[in-house]
């Protein structure tokens, strides 16, 4: 009887327990999605009504003179503004293996457009500022600062290239002037979405198709979903915005990290949560990028200069993509792709102008640090671009070309199709000897992804990455891996212990029927 | 004289029949976790995985209060005594159906062979796994909260150990199914961890006549029928 209350007691126990494992464990909770959806449904409205004020209610001559006109009440943020990289387009920063350099979009070289130096008219339309078309540029004149760009909301203010920042002459500025507030998707899209010279040309996660997108697309700016500005996360204090571009920004510091809003822990599950501590959220929650428009994958500079009848031609492919240009050479395109990964701690180092050429290709433009032994390295995914691009063989380091042309006879590469002249022009900008001979070589930048959240059911599912074949995370093989690694040792020995003991059940009872049998037949004699 | 005994008490059988489930859950669920199947999906093969392994740690506690309050441990003592006689049982006597060298009573329920076994499932495979399971479960990469005392560099170790027990335990199963068979019938050792009731020789008989911890057959001629059973 005691015994079977005992029996009784451990059925019971166990099942209990089952039970107990099984509840979803929300004491883990520390910031609730549903909170969240809450406290971003109502969305911030200004107080002030800017069509109101007697400074905006006039004409402007100038834009120089509407940001007299933004000054002449917000008498501090231009200030502001001229301390942040938006309008430096350079910072200090430590580079691993480098130390302290002053680096930004100033002078890193990326593999599309490859460098602004001398290029200044036209990469620099996307500068906060009015005017900057070359080195002599006034960083210190608070009047060549672009409020408009930014904080537009008519979506007429247009700065064309070739124009050295300064917006279309024909817009109408008093009636941007009256419209501006909080940014908009559309004032940050109009750079990062269009940068390297077209729609999701750089970036793969960031592109026209976000202004106006659903939640299958991006969780967070759909607009059947979180329905966010982009600033609702890049938060920003007196003008300083958090947010990294790895491909110039070097420390971990300033990012904005999803863990700002969802917390460290954000799931039920235990193990998930678990899974945080060495797996960025990225990586399970982006599962694809280039989800609407074709993003570049490849951009191949050495091709470029054929020209048809001496004139500069450009070739498309049947979804309309540019796939040749006589200016910028071959590229391929890619959608919906699957992301690399990498281990990524929040540091970067750069190629940096003048940098001797490792002797291996490809060249790593900012490779990104962190091993799995590293604590503050998390798996993140990351876009990878590959270019070949321009090089003197000679010094064996990367050419800065001169590509844009504002004049005749300027040397700029998108006009005079000549190599040489454009690399001695382009490099002479940036103060460093050209040899007169050059080559391309193969280069890789990498630009993790961040936006393009997939909803809950797209996530990444845990055979993508646990698997022996084709595991998403394949190339990472500096940590074991469950379901993907194992001992070479221990699973020959294992097979072998199992197929001896299969073998040896299965003979010792052939070998009992075939004695069983002997003796039947031999008692039957 | 024989006797319709009760050989496996409640706990036991449950115990045993508990352990055969859990045990075939966290094979699967394990391999799967490992790579080598595909059945439950690696989500929930992780889910079942974790939570038959806490129930299976129950289990064990229960077992270990059970054998030491009985005092049925003392079964798993390994001897040396009879070895000789099961191998040569198994490789030869079987076929010619002689007798089990010694018999089974409740006081010994185990063949020294099963002793060694069972003892070294006890003593280390079991441990092994659950001390390695214990810590695959707790990893939680240590080094991030400055544990430098349990300084566990990745999963490899623990993982790698944890899977050569787990083809032992297999290997084990697949032994175990087959001798079942080689009862005094095919059936009689499944039917006793089943109903728990063998028909045995008279306890006392055995006992004037032998040692307990394992006896050897009373008068083992031809004319006594091979009753003694074994798993």
């Amino acid at each position: 009887m005691i015994k079977r209350a005992f029996a009784l007691t451990a059925v019971i126990l166990v099942v209990v327990l089952v039970l107990i494992s099984q509840l979803p464990e929300k004491v883990r909770f520390d910031t609730p999605l549903s909170k969240l959806k809450d406290e971003y449904k109502t969305k911030k409205r200004s107080s002030v009504v800017h069509a109101s004020f007697p400074e905006l209610r006039k004409q402007f001559s100038s834009p120089r003179d509407v940001t007299a006109a933004c000054i002449r009440c917000h008498n501090g943020s231009h200030t502001e503004v001229m301390a942040t990289s938006h309008w430096k387009w350079e910072r200090e920063e430590f580079i691993v293996g480098k130390g302290i350099r002053t680096v930004g979009k100033k002078n890193i070289l990326n593999n599309f457009c490859i460098g602004i130096s001398g290029n200044e008219t036209t990469c620099n339309s996307c500068h906060v500022g009015y005017g900057w078309g070359d080195r002599t540029f006034n960083f210190s004149d608070s009047l060549n600062v672009d409020c408009l760009g930014c904080h537009d909301h008519t979506g007429t203010y247009v700065k064309p290239v070739g124009n050295s920042g300064y917006p279309d002459p024909t817009i109408n500025l008093a009636l941007v002037a009256q419209s501006v507030g909080r940014p908009i998707r559309e004032n940050c899209g109009v750079c990062h979405f269009n940068s390297g010279g077209g729609n999701n040309v750089k970036h793969g996660d960031l592109e026209s198709a976000l202004l106006e997108t659903t939640r299958d697309i991006d969780v967070h700016l759909a607009s059947d979903g979180g329905d966010l500005h982009c600033v609702d996360c890049h938060r920003t204090e007196n003008h300083q915005m958090l947010g990294k571009m790895y491909t110039f920004s070097s420390m971990n510091r300033d990012r904005a990290t999803c863990e700002q809003c969802h917390g460290s822990l954000p799931h039920e599950n235990d193990v998930i949560n678990e899974h945080t501590m060495k797996v960025a959220c990225q990586t399970c929650h982006i599962p694809r990028y280039a989800k609407v428009n074709p993003v570049k994958t490849t951009w191949d500079w050495s091709t470029a200069g054929r020209l048809r009848n001496a004139e500069p031609y450009e070739e498309r492919d049947s979804t309309g993509v540019i796939t040749y240009t006589s200016k910028k050479g071959t590229f391929t395109w890619g959608r919906n792709l699957i992301p690399e990964y990498f281990w990524f701690n929040g540091t970067a180092s750069h190629y940096l102008l003048g940098d001797t050429l490792p002797a291996t290709e490809p060249l790593q433009m900012n490779p990104l640090q962190g091993s799995y032994d590293d604590p503050e390295a998390k798996i993140v995914p990351v876009r990878v671009h590959r270019a070949l691009q321009i090089y003197d063989t000679k010094y064996r380091y990367l050419i800065q070309p001169k590509t844009v042309s504002t004049k005749h006879g300027d040397c700029g590469y998108w006009k005079e199709f000549n190599w040489p002249r454009a690399a001695e022009e382009g490099m002479k900008e940036v103060g460093l000897p050209y040899s007169g001979e050059y080559g391309f070589t193969s280069t890789e930048m990498y630009l993790p992804l961040n936006h393009m959240v997939s909803p809950k059911s797209e996530t990444v599912k845990c055979e993508e990455c646990h698997t022996r074949d084709g595991s998403r995370i394949a190339a990472l093989t500096d940590f074991y891996l469950p379901g993907r690694d194992r001992s070479a040792p221990v699973e020959t020995f294992g097979f072998f212990l199992v197929v001896v003991s299969l073998i040896g059940a299965l003979g010792h009872a052939a070998t009992r029927i075939v004695f069983r049998k002997r003796t039947q037949s031999e008692q039957q004699q | 004289m024989k006797k319709r005994v009760t050989i496996y008490k409640g706990f036991e059988r449950f115990w045993h029949w508990a352990q055969a489930a859990l045990v075939l859950l966290l094979a699967f669920s394990g391999f799967e976790v490992h790579g080598s199947l595909d059945f439950f999906g690696f989500e929930q093969a992780v889910s079942i995985h974790t939570t038959a392994a806490w129930a299976f740690l129950v289990l064990i506690a229960f077992a270990i209060f059970w054998h030491i309050t009985t005092g049925e441990w003392r079964q798993y003592i390994p001897t040396k005594q009879y070895i000789r006689s099961y191998i040569e049982y198994y490789l030869i006597g079987i076929f010619r159906n002689a007798p089990h060298p010694t018999r089974k009573t409740t006081l010994s329920k185990l063949n020294p062979l099963q002793k060694i076994v069972y003892f070294s499932l006890k003593a280390v495979i079991i441990p092994v796994m659950v001390s390695s399971g214990l810590l695959y479960l707790f990893f939680r990469y240590p080094q991030r909260y400055g544990i430098e005392s349990l300084t566990i560099g990745g999963l490899e170790t623990i993982a790698v150990l944890h899977t050569a027990g787990a083809f032992v335990l297999v290997s084990f199963f697949i032994v175990h199914i087959y001798l079942i068979t080689t009862g005094t019938t095919i059936t009689s050792n499944l039917k006793a961890m089943i109903t728990g009731v063998e028909e045995l020789e008279d306890e006392e008989e055995v006992l004037s006549a032998s040692d307990v911890r394992s006896a050897p057959a009373v008068g083992r001629n031809d004319s006594i029928d091979p009753k003694a059973a074994t798993q």
